[in-house]
């Protein structure tokens, strides 16, 4: 496996001709969590969707795993982890259903699902303690359940890459455990997690490298280096309130 | 007294089947039924109910044309059916103005050059054929496209089912693992005309958007899974679909009238007595909740 995991060189994103995202650079090592930090509106989500394929950036390119990212794309190496307001819970699907979903790009053009892929399935449902509530509407879930129905599917994908769309909005305490223990085992087995959360507690918690961006990425590296009150103040500007540096932020 | 009845009922039925018209379009009818009901449950999950009735209004120009120049009606229609599509998101993605409003000018227009076209063409083009359907006298060559258009759509959605499915829940996942997404949406897209194109000898071009709408929107009510959903759809269009084409033989009536009638009719009983969803179900729902809190504050001191 190559070193280098994601590679934005360049990227440049414009929106109707306004500038969402100006000369944004990264790299992301293999075997490490990244935590995406900015304000509302400071092009978070662009730059995910530049990392996932989704926007074609005006100028630079986006290389996963070495690859190119269409590539990337067709060999399944990114998963996806969607925030819960993107979700059209009343869709009339199951857990199992949505888990089975991350296994699409394995299958042939009927989708019919192997062997393979229903143990898969059942492994990725057990890891995150969901395997009660398979057969439940994912509307009948709670808050936290849900965020672990899509970890799950995105388990079941067998990326390298996982991208959470903020992860610890709207959830329980266990729920956030459960998330944070598998993202650190992931960690281990040499997969690269980028994450996009306004919660700054979070960040120092788990988070090994760091990234700021506010309309182009800031600076990124390792937490201690980089997440500091110089930084987070160009970062945010006047917004940054109350957090506390040198000690994680206690957070529940 | 009970033969009698049956008798009665039995001749309701197999009286009409004497004659090939009638046998011919329940024919259509029930494989236009299938195919309706089939793609509402991708058309209603998806939001697209207002696409439909945009592209079944937007075909009138294409049907017209086809007879001027003669060829099938179905290549006509498809051609402005899918273009009016296409054009909607074309204002909508090239403008400020909304989808709604998109649709609203791409259809409308599409329909009055249909309406000018058919008063200043001398021919035998009946306008009320195309607008409500006339499947009691379709003809050879209209069944035989009806059938070739049916079973290419249906095919179609059950080759690529799934991939629909996850393209109508998820664009964003189903992109991120290599699906081509504007494949799919065309794709739905183009099925959705075939349809209207397939179901405009039953229902008319007014009333089509009802078999591609309600079906699917009734099976919602009674069920969360969406085999389940196609399934039940697919009953509800068929069972409509024949038991309108009887009835308008019966009351010598519209035939597309009568199946959307009975759509209806379907979705108003699912409404109020669907196990999980229906009215009745949330009024008890409602009634317990409050028998509960009752209780509890009795409870408590």
């Amino acid at each position: 496996m190559p070193e280098l995991s994601i590679q934005v060189q360049g990227v440049t994103v414009t929106y109707n001709g306004n500038i969402a995202l100006d000369n944004a650079n990264l790299e992301l090592r293999a075997g490490s969590i990244g935590g995406l930090v900015g304000p509302n509106g400071a092009g978070k989500s662009t730059l995910f969707k530049s990392i996932m394929g989704l926007l074609t950036p005006s100028q630079g390119r986006v290389v996963v795993n070495g690859q190119p990212i269409k590539v990337a794309q067709k060999a399944n190496l990114i998963a996806y982890v969607p925030q819960s307001e993107e979700v059209d819970w009343s869709f009339p699907v199951s857990v199992a259903d949505v888990v089975m979903m991350g296994r699409y790009g394995h299958m042939n053009i009927l989708r019919i699902p192997s062997a393979t892929d229903r143990k898969i399935v059942q492994e990725s449902l057990d890891l995150v303690q969901m395997n009660d509530f398979k057969e439940r509407q994912i509307g009948e879930l709670s808050g936290g359940q849900k965020k672990r129905a899509f970890l799950a599917r995105a388990l079941a994908q067998k990326g390298t890459v996982m991208l959470l769309d903020e992860p610890f909005t709207g959830v329980d305490v266990k729920t956030e455990r459960t998330i944070i223990d598998l993202l650190l085992q992931l960690k281990q087995e040499g997969h690269t997690i980028l994450i996009s959360t306004h919660d700054l507690g979070s960040v120092t918690s788990f988070c090994d490298q760091v990234i700021l961006v506010n309309r182009t990425i800031l600076a990124y590296g390792p937490t201690a280096e980089v997440f500091t009150e110089d930084n987070l103040t160009r970062t945010f500007g006047g917004m940054l309130r109350n957090v506390t540096f040198s000690t994680p932020t206690p957070h529940n | 007294m009970e033969l009698t009845l049956f008798t009665a009922i039995w001749n309701w039925f197999a009286e009409p089947l004497q004659y090939e018209f009638i046998q011919r379009a329940i024919l259509v009818s029930a494989l236009v039924g299938v195919v309706c009901s089939a793609l509402s449950c991708y058309i209603t999950l998806k939001g697209w109910s207002l696409m439909g009735d945009a592209v079944s209004h937007s075909v009138l120009p294409g049907v017209v044309l086809s007879y001027i120049v003669n060829v099938p009606f179905a290549v006509g229609a498809f051609i402005f059916g899918l273009g009016s599509a296409i054009g909607i998101g074309f204002v909508k993605s090239q403008t400020r103005i909304k989808e709604d409003a998109s649709m609203g000018i791409v259809f409308t227009g599409s329909f009055a050059l249909g309406l000018v076209l058919i008063s200043k063409t001398p021919s035998n083009i009946d306008l009320q054929h195309i607008l409500f359907g006339n499947v009691l006298g379709i003809s050879d060559a209209d069944m035989i496209q009806t059938f070739i258009i049916s079973s290419i759509t249906l095919v179609t959605v059950l080759i690529f089912r799934k991939d629909l499915l996850l393209f109508c829940f998820d664009p964003t996942h189903a992109r991120s693992i290599g699906l081509n997404t504007q494949l799919l949406n065309y794709m739905l897209l183009a099925l959705l005309s075939l349809t209207i194109v397939a179901a405009q000898q039953t229902a008319g071009i007014t009333l089509v958007v009802a078999m591609l709408i309600t079906p699917g929107a009734t099976a919602y009510l009674w069920t969360d899974r969406f085999d389940r959903m196609l399934l039940i759809a697919i009953g509800i269009g068929v069972f409509s679909s024949v038991l309108g084409t009887y009835l308008s033989y019966h009351l010598d009536g519209s035939t597309g009238g009568s199946i959307v009638l009975l759509m209806t009719l379907f979705f108003i009983f699912t409404m109020i007595l669907a196990p999980k969803y229906g009215l009745l179900k949330r009024a008890f729902k409602i009634q317990d909740a409050k028998k509960m809190v009752s209780t509890k504050l009795q409870e408590s001191p």
